[in-house]
């Protein structure tokens, strides 16, 4: 779950992490509050899940309150980079003095947490040339000690009053980092102004697995309401462009169903993965949510272990039965009770494939026409 | 022998009066797996399918011989599940289930690597040693004695691959589910250096996904492999930014792509199948 950036940074605040004075703001008028109040030249940012707002003219400027109230105007019920601007989030124009880069990630290889920094802030990370990153793996016993903190700067060459800040932050960062859940703990730029450290932006992503125990922390939703229906039912839905509607058990073999028909020339409308064990009732429900996005053909995809044909047979037979399924569905069924599932759909009139790249390429035909 | 477990592997099931636990510890039964005991807090002195329930780990540990523990235990409570059976002792951890926070698992990595646990999974299939053992969840016919090692990220698509390999005649000496995660226990260099070294594992099947750099990792030791290894990536048509079902595949910020995993993979020498059924014949090609 991605937080907006006004979110991290209020949680940065809640761990002494120095952020510009400002806040959150969703409509023009309170701009100009805002800007009166911070009594100086003020940024008006929109809060999208972007990371590139600023070349989408998601950042504007303003030197005084009527300014700000202009630039909110200007931003507001806008889209930036194909994102409806609802919220801004206003706050004070930082004098730059350095931009440096900050972040705790995840790495997968390594299993740890990762500490990444850069004396190279203020740009794309992923373009700053290797000899300037600064990397460091976390272990779990240690977290972030004294004399890590203190090697950190001196690898950045930080030293000083910023050196003394940088020391102070990175423990309550790791802290915020592990207690949150997050998957990712970003700043960039972190910046130095006034001889102080100051968080100029937050990106901050936390673990979905782990929002049952982050009851405080603040929800953003960012599924569509289909996406949204799938996951109340334990499903695994992503929204795609084409006119092909795909559901198969297990994510690995529903990618390679979406690989195949994208081999045949076909195009998936979706990703639905029933999982495992999905009984005949959520199945029907997630041919119901196929169904309610038009596809031309639907496609379902069935190796099941502990996944019932005739579950899912039963499930087809249903959904016909109460609603009708007016496009052409091609079944491939094959596993626990194959034979009762078949002959479930052979009842209502389908037959049903053995061979996965068979019933994709027939899938792929049907569209066409 | 083939690679971390066989026809003696003593194995507890952690959680085994759950649903899922009582259902699959029928079918390892099935299989002749050696399920020696169960854990169920609070439901010990039971019985299930002839198999004895105990309150601790520790307990089923004082009364068995115990190599390996498999995990039927909802996401809350998985790490306390985990660290119980790596603090007493057992070698091997089977971690079936989905939806563990990842810093629950990188807490049980952790203390797995302290004690020199082998933990597979979680959001794993678990492992299946032909003929001989299984731990876990894949359906029991699939699964035929042979020589082809099979690792993999992915459940039902293993299944689908494996099947496929049976069909043709491929038996397989060890079928080894990594699991969906971003973070997890044994990874494909594990497995990969396991294989290269077992005796019965001829070829190597790896099945992959996008996201992460599992791969990528995987290629710098199959360049200086012996034994041929055949790929199969899914995830081709997976948009950016997007987690399709496993919490471990995404392409994130240009990592993690499939053309940057097939790419590193061809260049270390590995066949990679444009489509699953494709494996067999490839395999057939490597064994010449």
């Amino acid at each position: 779950m991605k937080f907006f950036e006004y979110m991290g940074k209020e949680l940065f605040a809640r761990y002494g992490v120095p952020v510009p004075r400002g806040r959150m703001i969703t409509d023009a008028g309170e701009a100009a509050v805002v800007a009166a109040e911070i009594g100086a030249p003020v940024v008006v940012k929109s809060q999208i899940l972007s990371g590139k707002r600023g070349k989408g003219g998601g950042i504007k400027f303003a030197d005084t309150p009527e300014e700000a109230r202009e630039a909110a105007a200007q931003l507001l019920g806008k889209t930036v980079q194909g994102l409806p601007v609802e919220m801004l989030l206003v706050e004070e124009k930082l004098s730059i003095e350095h931009e440096y880069y900050l972040a705790f990630a995840i790495d997968g290889a390594a299993k740890r947490p990762v500490l990444i920094a850069s004396a190279r802030g203020g740009m794309d990370i992923e373009e700053v040339p290797g000899e300037y990153i600064v990397k460091e793996y976390i272990d779990l016993c240690l977290g972030i000690q004294p004399y890590l903190a203190r090697d950190i700067c001196r690898r950045l060459e930080l030293d000083g009053q910023p050196a003394k800040e940088l020391q102070r932050m990175l423990p309550l960062l790791y802290r915020l980092f592990r207690e949150k859940d997050a998957e990712l703990v970003e700043i960039n730029p972190l910046v130095l102004s006034g001889g102080r450290l100051i968080a100029a932006d937050a990106k901050v992503t936390i673990d979905d697995e782990a929002l049952y125990r982050q009851q405080d922390l603040p929800r953003v939703e960012e599924r569509t309401p289909v996406e949204r229906e799938a996951h109340a039912l334990g499903l695994s839905y992503v929204q795609l462009d084409g006119n092909i509607a795909v559901m198969a058990n297990g994510a690995g073999i529903t990618m390679g169903t979406l690989d195949t028909i994208c081999h045949y020339g076909g195009r998936p409308a979706n990703f639905l993965d029933a999982g495992g064990g999905t009984g005949m009732e959520a199945t029907a429900k997630a041919l119901e949510i196929l169904l309610s996005t038009n596809p031309r053909v639907i496609l379902i995809n069935i190796f099941g272990g502990i996944t019932r044909c005739d579950d899912v047979a039963a499930a087809f037979a249903k959904v016909k039965q109460e609603r009708g399924i007016p496009v052409p569905v091609v079944i491939r069924l094959v596993g626990t009770n194959e034979e009762e599932g078949v002959r479930i759909l052979r009842e209502n009139g389908i037959e049903a494939y053995k061979v996965m790249h068979e019933a994709a390429a027939k899938a792929v035909e049907l569209a066409r026409d | 022998m083939a690679i971390i477990i066989d026809e003696k592997t003593n194995v507890i099931v952690q959680g085994i009066t759950g649903n899922q636990g009582l259902f699959h510890t029928r079918q390892m039964l099935a299989y002749g797996t050696r399920i020696v005991g169960g854990v169920s807090p609070g439901k010990g002195g039971r019985e299930v399918e002839g198999v004895p329930v105990y309150n601790t780990v520790n307990e089923a540990v004082e009364a068995h011989q115990v190599d390996a523990s498999v995990l039927f235990i909802p996401a809350p409570f998985a790490k306390d599940a985990a660290l119980e059976a790596i603090d007493a002792g057992i070698k091997v951890v089977v971690i079936i289930t989905e939806h563990i926070p990842v810093h629950d698992e990188m807490e049980i990595i952790a203390f797995a690597r302290r004690r020199g646990t082998i933990v597979i999974g979680p959001n794993t299939f678990g492992i299946v040693s032909s003929g001989r053992c299984k731990i876990g969840i894949p359906p029991n016919q699939f699964f035929v004695p042979g020589h082809i090692g099979v690792v993999a990220r992915s459940g039902t698509l293993t299944y689908e691959i494996v099947g496929n390999l049976t069909a043709n005649g491929l038996g397989q000496s060890t079928v080894v589910g990594l699991g969906g995660d971003r973070v997890v226990g044994l990874s494909f260099v594990d497995v990969l250096e396991k294989f290269e070294k077992d005796p019965e594992t001829r070829a190597v099947v790896l099945v992959g996904e996008i996201g992460g750099n599992a791969e990528e990792e995987a290629s710098r030791f199959i360049k200086k492999m012996r034994k041929p290894v055949v790929a199969y990536i899914a995830g081709k048509s997976a948009p950016p930014g997007k987690r399709m079902g496993h919490a471990g595949a995404i392409i994130e910020r240009g990592r993690g792509t499939f053309e940057g995993k097939v790419q590193a993979l061809t260049e270390a020498g590995a066949r990679v199948a444009v489509l699953p059924f494709e494996v067999p014949g490839l395999i057939k090609e490597a064994l010449g």
